[in-house]
C-alpha cells in the first residue's frame, strides 16, 4: 500500500496538521458542530459486559474480516466469521460487535443457530474513527471468545452536518 | 413500503449451506448528525431483522446506528426442506417491511 505514510517527510501531513493546529488556535476547528457523545473505551468495556456478565473471555475462534485502511467510514464491509462445526451440541448462538470510539458502542448483535450450518455474517458498517473494533461470540456451551482488531479510517463516518 | 432485494439460490440440493443476501433501502439516520441549524437529526434506523424460515426463526440481528444506510446483512442456512424464507425488518417510527421468497429444496 503506497499511501502518504510512505513517502519520505511526509511533509503533507506535517502542514495540515500545522494548518489544524492554527485553525483550532483561531477558535474556528469545529466549534459550529456540537461534539457527538462518544463511546469511550470505558464505555465499550461496559456494553461488552453487559453482554457477557461474568463469564472469562477468552481470545480466538472468532474472527473479524475488516480493511485495515479504511478510506469512507460510511459504509465499511465487515465480515464476521466463527470457528464452529455448527451441530446442536456445538454452535455459535450469538455475535456482537463493538467499537471503541463511534458515538454508541454497538454495532450489530447477532443471534444464530445450528440451522444456520455456518458462523459467518457479511454487513457494512459507519466508523467514526481510526479505532479498535471488537467482534465477540457465544458457544452454546455458554463459553465467550473474542477477537479485536485495530483499524484506521480516513473519512470518518456519523459526525458531518447536511 | 420500503424496497428490499434478496437473494438466494433458487434451487439448492437438501443439506447444502446456502448464502442469503439481503438489502433494504433505508436512510439509517443515526441521531448523531446535526442539521444545518445546528440541531441534532433524530433517529431513524432499522433496530431488528429476523428471517424464518417456514415459520422458524433461523436468524436475527439487532442493529444500532453504527450499520450503514440501506442494511446489507448476508448469512447462511442448511437448506433443509422446500419451502418458505420470510424476512422482517422493523424499526424507528413503526417502521415495518417485510418481504419472502420461494426456494426450491431436491
Amino acid at each position: 500500500m503506497t499511501r502518504d505514510d510512505d513517502l519520505p517527510g511526509a511533509t503533507r501531513r506535517r502542514f495540515l496538521i500545522e494548518t489544524a493546529a492554527l485553525a483550532g488556535a483561531a477558535g474556528v476547528g469545529l466549534s459550529l458542530v456540537p461534539a457527538p457523545a462518544s463511546a469511550t473505551p470505558a464505555s465499550m468495556r461496559a456494553a461488552i459486559r453487559k453482554v457477557v456478565g461474568e463469564a472469562p473471555l477468552k481470545k480466538g475462534k472468532m474472527k473479524i474480516d475488516l480493511p485495515p485502511l479504511i478510506e469512507n467510514g460510511n459504509a465499511v464491509p465487515l465480515v464476521l466469521s466463527c470457528d464452529s462445526p455448527m451441530t446442536a451440541e456445538d454452535h455459535v448462538k450469538a455475535m456482537h460487535v463493538f467499537t471503541e470510539k463511534n458515538p454508541q458502542p454497538n454495532v450489530i448483535s447477532i443471534q444464530l443457530g445450528p440451522r444456520a450450518g455456518r458462523a459467518s455474517v457479511s454487513t457494512r458498517i459507519r466508523l467514526a474513527d481510526s479505532q479498535k473494533v471488537v467482534a465477540i461470540a457465544q458457544m452454546s456451551d455458554g463459553s465467550f471468545w473474542s477477537e479485536e482488531i485495530e483499524v484506521v479510517v480516513t473519512l470518518a463516518a456519523c459526525l458531518e452536518g447536511v | 413500503m420500503a424496497r428490499a432485494l434478496i437473494n438466494v439460490p433458487a434451487k439448492s440440493k437438501r443439506g447444502d449451506v446456502i448464502e442469503i443476501k439481503t438489502l433494504i433501502s433505508h436512510v439509517m439516520e443515526t441521531g448523531f448528525r446535526p442539521d444545518p441549524t445546528g440541531k441534532p437529526i433524530p433517529r431513524d434506523i432499522i433496530t431488528d431483522f429476523v428471517c424464518k424460515y417456514n415459520g422458524e426463526e433461523i436468524f436475527r440481528a439487532e442493529l444500532f446506528p453504527a450499520i450503514g444506510a440501506n442494511p446489507f446483512i448476508s448469512f447462511f442456512t442448511v437448506a433443509t426442506a422446500s419451502g418458505t424464507l420470510a424476512f422482517e425488518w422493523t424499526g424507528d417510527n413503526g417502521f415495518v417491511a417485510t418481504e419472502s421468497v420461494d426456494i426450491t429444496v431436491e
